[in-house]
């Protein structure tokens, strides 16, 4: 009965929503292009899927994401912890990675393609440093706060430096670098569709540009969507994974 | 068969604003197999002593020597259990109480075996596959007793393990400990601030003063085990040391106030 209620009141808000949409458009009170009916926007999202090209611009933007936050997240990962392990290492980094965190990742485009020109280098590079700066802080904050009475239980039993690093330290800090990764590839998301739009002539952020060219508003709002679908998808697999890898620390106070 | 000597030990704190006398010119000989509990109020160094002789940290002058060498590291030949279980949450109970037994490099067969008949004895094996957030307080602290004693500690040292659980867990928990004990065959320091359960354990009680740390009073108990706490003895032990004790809670009391504390 619950859960009946629960459904019956998240569908309303988004039926009613579109319903009104719908009318408005049908009723003839704005034009096509400025605001699309619903149904026109669907019938273009089913032909788009079956040409086939909104497959491989789907394709086109995940692959994109994947190796850039590959990339940044594994640059990030050991960096992060060797500066969060040595004192030294973090002396030695941290005034650098201070200064260039701030920059937006959007403010490296007119760098990443004077480096890499056009096409996918310079967006996997963008995606790169929305993914390294989130994973890399965590990574840090993560391996500095591990409790020291863990370090302590590990020594008494018999641990050496390497063993308490890899068994100890570095499971301690799995929560803070999961989160640092989530955070890294919403990030990514949000930049692999800024850089089709400058870099490369497929993927969801270059279609619904190209659409716009065309003054196809039905098709930028069926990419919208899709972008917002995709992001959706996203996050639910990094939460799955991370619920499953962290379930030891589900419901834990510290 | 002396197992620890402590001699002329003392630790002191820097902090910020004053240096803090937490043990001065402690001197305890402890016997191989004997049960000792160190006793006094929060704050008069307890935990220091115990995190000396396990090589947490180092002394700022005098030595711990167990089994004639000098302590300068923690090692597993003196296994602690810390009151806030310091079980590995990452871990099932089963892979907390193989730890040790990894580092040491066992066979798989062999760590399973011994694992296993350990989860057995302390009653745990049907909680294996757990994690330590699943656990009872008294389970979790159950675990960790487990794991020190799969690393076959010859010395235990706990630091108030009980303090946190209510009086029945408590209670288990304790004649569980004496148990192991007499099976295993340990020397024990107890640190606790509950004068019955010093009684209740111990062969030998050792009172603490509060800032600096000395060693106020010794007190051998010869009672039998079981022993029981509504008896007269128990009773006349519990007045005399808690005399001593107030006498410490009442300095440190004082110094709180002052704002020392
Ligand atoms: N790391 C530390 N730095 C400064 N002072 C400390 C530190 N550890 C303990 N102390 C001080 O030393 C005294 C003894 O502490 P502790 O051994 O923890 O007492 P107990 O275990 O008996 O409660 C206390 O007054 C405490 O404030
Ligand atoms: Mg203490």
């Amino acid at each position: 009965m619950f859960q009946v209620r629960v459904i019956v009141r998240g569908t309303a808000v988004p039926l009613l929503t579109l319903l009104l949409w719908e009318g408005i458009c049908r009723a003839g009170l704005v034009s096509a292009i400025i605001l699309p009916a619903p149904s026109a926007v669907v019938l273009r999202w089913v032909e788009w899927l079956l040409s086939g090209e909104l497959l491989v611009d789907t394709l086109g933007s995940l692959t994109r994401v994947s190796l850039g936050f590959l990339l940044g997240a594994g640059l990030a990962l050991p960096l992060g912890l060797f500066m969060g392990a040595s004192p030294k290492v973090y002396e030695y980094f941290n005034p650098l990675v201070q200064v260039l965190r701030p920059i937006p990742p959007i403010a490296w485009i007119p760098m990443s393609i004077l480096w890499f020109g056009l096409g996918n280098p310079p967006a996997i590079f963008l995606i790169a440093i929305g993914a390294f700066f989130p994973v890399l802080m965590n990574t840090i904050a993560g391996v500095r706060n591990v409790d020291g009475i863990y370090l302590r239980a590990a020594r008494n039993l018999g641990a050496g430096n390497t063993v308490i690093f890899r068994r100890v330290i570095l499971p301690a800090a799995t929560p803070y670098i999961f989160a640092g990764m989530r955070i890294g590839i919403g990030t990514a998301f949000i930049v692999v569709i800024v850089s089709e739009m400058i870099a490369v002539n497929n993927g969801l952020g270059y279609r619904i540009l190209e659409a716009r060219e065309y003054m196809w508003s039905d098709k930028i709002i069926a990419g919208m969507i899709t972008i917002g679908l995709l992001g959706l998808a996203i996050d639910i697999g990094m939460n799955a994974i991370n619920n499953h890898l962290l379930r030891w620390h589900r419901g834990m106070d510290s | 068969m002396e197992k620890i000597r402590i001699t002329g030990l003392q630790k002191t704190f820097q902090s910020a604003s004053q240096e803090i006398h937490a043990l001065q010119e402690i001197n305890l000989t402890i016997a191989e197999v004997e049960f000792v509990c160190l006793l006094g109020p929060s704050g008069c160094g307890k935990s220091t002593l115990l995190n000396a002789i396990a090589g947490f940290i180092e002394a700022s002058a005098g030595e711990v020597v167990v089994d004639g060498r000098m302590v300068d590291a923690p090692g597993p030949d003196r296994g602690v259990v810390f009151q806030e279980y310091a079980l590995f949450p990452w871990m099932t109970v089963s892979r907390n109480v193989a730890f040790g037994l990894e580092i040491k490099g066992l066979t798989r067969g062999d760590i399973e075996e011994r694992v296993g008949a350990l989860l057995h004895t302390l009653n745990l094996w049907e909680f294996r596959d757990r994690f330590p957030k699943d656990l009872s307080g008294g389970m979790k602290q159950r675990v960790a007793i487990a794991r020190v004693l799969a690393i076959d500690s010859p010395i235990m040292l706990m630091d108030e393990p009980f303090g946190a659980l209510d009086a029945l867990t408590r209670r288990s928990l304790q004649d569980e400990l004496l148990r192991i004990r007499r099976e295993f065959c340990k020397t024990i320091v107890f640190v606790t601030h509950s004068i019955e359960e010093a009684i209740y354990l111990a062969d030998r009680i050792v009172v603490m003063t509060y800032r600096p740390g000395t060693i106020k009073f010794e007190q051998q108990v010869a009672l039998p085990h079981p022993r029981d706490p509504a008896g007269a003895e128990f009773n006349e032990l519990k007045r005399t040391l808690g005399g001593l004790v107030m006498e410490e809670h009442d300095r440190h009391a004082r110094d709180e106030i002052r704002g020392e504390g």
